[in-house]
């Protein structure tokens, strides 16, 4: 198992070829209080870049988008009933969706723990 | 991380917005605190629990200056539909600054300070998005007896909260005994401040001006208090909204009147029948009439927030018939809420409308405001 992260500040927890995905701390933290979670319908198709859910806190909506190619698998149901979760465990419990991957090829292009830690810093 | 421009400028107490670990963004012009550690939630929670501090140095403070009470009065009057001339002294007025179609050009404070030195004196807060053109407004249409004396060098305060008047007691005694919109010249441990009774988050509380050199003693006072707490603007927004309180810029504007606008309170009854300020006719027409669109209180089923801009739609129909000009998460609510512009047919309380977000037609519900019950202090009879 290995996790990815994009500069969108999503993380991807891949498994062969089934991905999780949600926020980093860093974003959760930029958000603040996280109010309402929308999530992807199950058996939706996205490309990689696609908006997949939209996070919003009491100051602003912000999307989260597919970080690769695939089909939504599950989503999150808890997240709707708590959103604040988002703020309390965003590389954990929080995560927002799963979704089969398309092509595997595309998390070469995905930063790893160590490339977004650096990119934060540089924030 | 937050790399301010050179251009912003800063308050007072920018340095102790940064000490304690604000986050500063930029707001008319001014580098400010959005919020601190606590977040916008707990602090908005705090502010209508105990007390919360916000730094409002930002705004415009000047003094219209005149050779007497009636002058000045009458001055302001021409530009305003509020009564200026009954005014008592110490106390403090809410009103707006109208255009020719009696359109707002800014909401502001007003207040006539007490003491025979002041005569002829009011004091004005206007937002500091409008600080310049207000000025500049004025100044075009004052007549030569009375002058427009700015006051830069001048900080502003609010305590805010149900515990703010047993705090502000342990520093200015006076302050505790003062009644809702009453204003006074005091002593905040040994310090001369000029003090209101009033703020904009719906609670009872104060605001605090006085001399930039002084204001981060009075911070720094108040927040050793374990009952206050830092507010940065993003809580003084949910707070003004659950209050019903009005943003200028937002929900009310050059285009709208304050009978569209919903705030005829600041329009007393005199000046309602004499008129004598700029859109006079249209204004009075309107009083008898009704507006044709309104500013009402909106409701939002479920729990997604519905923001400024979002359009307001007839139930089971596509007919736009208004839009968002404010809305949110409602932290005292648990529950988004807004306020937005609709036909009057559509005005009244109960009525169901829709709003579009993203696509959805989220149902809404017209709610009377202000959606959490104003707290001000009225004194014991």
């Amino acid at each position: 198992m290995s996790t990815y992260f994009t500069n969108d500040h999503e993380w991807i927890q891949v498994e062969g070829d089934t991905a999780t995905v949600g926020i980093t701390d860093y974003a959760q933290a930029q958000l603040g209080d996280v109010v309402f979670v929308e999530l992807p319908e199950t058996g939706k198709t996205l490309a990689k870049g696609d908006e997949a859910a939209v996070v919003e806190s009491v100051k602003a909506a912000s999307e989260v988008y597919a970080p690769l190619d695939g089909e939504i698998i599950e989503g999150n149901e808890v997240l709707v009933d708590e959103p604040a979760k988002v703020n309390e465990e965003p590389e954990a419990g929080a995560w927002f969706f799963k979704m089969k991957l398309a092509n595997t090829a595309q998390l070469e292009e995905l930063m790893s723990a160590d490339d977004y830690k650096a990119f934060v810093d540089s924030l | 991380m937050t790399e301010t421009p050179p251009s912003l400028a800063f308050t007072p107490l920018y340095d102790l917005h940064v000490e304690l670990g604000a986050r500063m963004v930029p707001f008319a012009g001014y580098s400010m605190p959005v919020q601190y550690k606590l977040g916008i939630m707990k602090e908005h929670q705090h502010t209508r629990e105990a007390a919360g501090l916000f730094d409002v140095s930002h705004m415009g403070q000047a003094f219209l200056v005149g050779p007497d009470h009636a002058t000045t009065a009458a001055a302001l009057e021409a530009l305003v539909p509020s009564n200026f001339k009954e005014l008592k002294p110490g106390r403090q007025r809410y009103t707006v600054l109208l255009n020719e179609d009696g359109g707002i050009l800014d909401d502001l404070m007003v207040t006539r300070p007490a003491g025979e030195e002041n005569d002829g004196r009011l004091y004005i807060v206007v937002n500091a998005a409008c600080k310049e053109q207000d000025f500049a407004h004025l100044r075009a249409k004052l007549p030569g007896n009375v002058v427009l004396e700015e006051l830069p060098e001048r900080a502003l305060l609010a305590l805010q909260g149900p515990k703010a008047a047993e705090v502000m007691a342990l520093h200015a005694p006076q302050a505790a005994e003062m009644a809702f919109m009453a204003s006074e010249e005091m002593e905040f441990d040994g310090i001369k401040v000029h003090v209101s009774r009033s703020g904009y988050t719906g609670e009872d509380g104060y605001e605090i001006s006085c001399q930039a050199g002084t204001a981060e003693a009075i911070a720094k006072a108040l927040l050793a208090d374990e009952r206050v707490e830092a507010i940065g603007l993003g809580a003084r927004d949910s707070l003004r909204v659950e209050a019903g309180l009005c943003l200028y810029g937002h929900d009310i504007t050059g285009k709208t009147t304050p009978v569209e606008g919903n705030i005829t309170f600041c329009m007393q009854k005199r000046r309602r029948e004499q008129g004598g300020f700029p859109g006079a006719a249209l204004i009075q027409k309107q009083l008898v009439d009704g507006p044709k669109i309104l500013r009402v209180g909106l409701k939002i089923e479920g729990r997604a927030p519905a923001r400024e801009g979002a359009e307001i739609v007839l139930p089971g129909t596509d007919k736009v018939i208004g839009a968002l000009t404010s809305g949110g998460f409602a932290p005292t609510m648990g529950a988004p809420i807004a306020m937005g512009y609709v036909p009057a047919a559509h005005a009244q309380d109960g009525t169901k409308l829709e709003v579009l977000v993203r696509g959805k037609a989220l149902p809404a519900t017209v709610t009377a405001m202000p959606f959490v019950p104003q707290r001000y202090y009225r004194k014991p009879a």
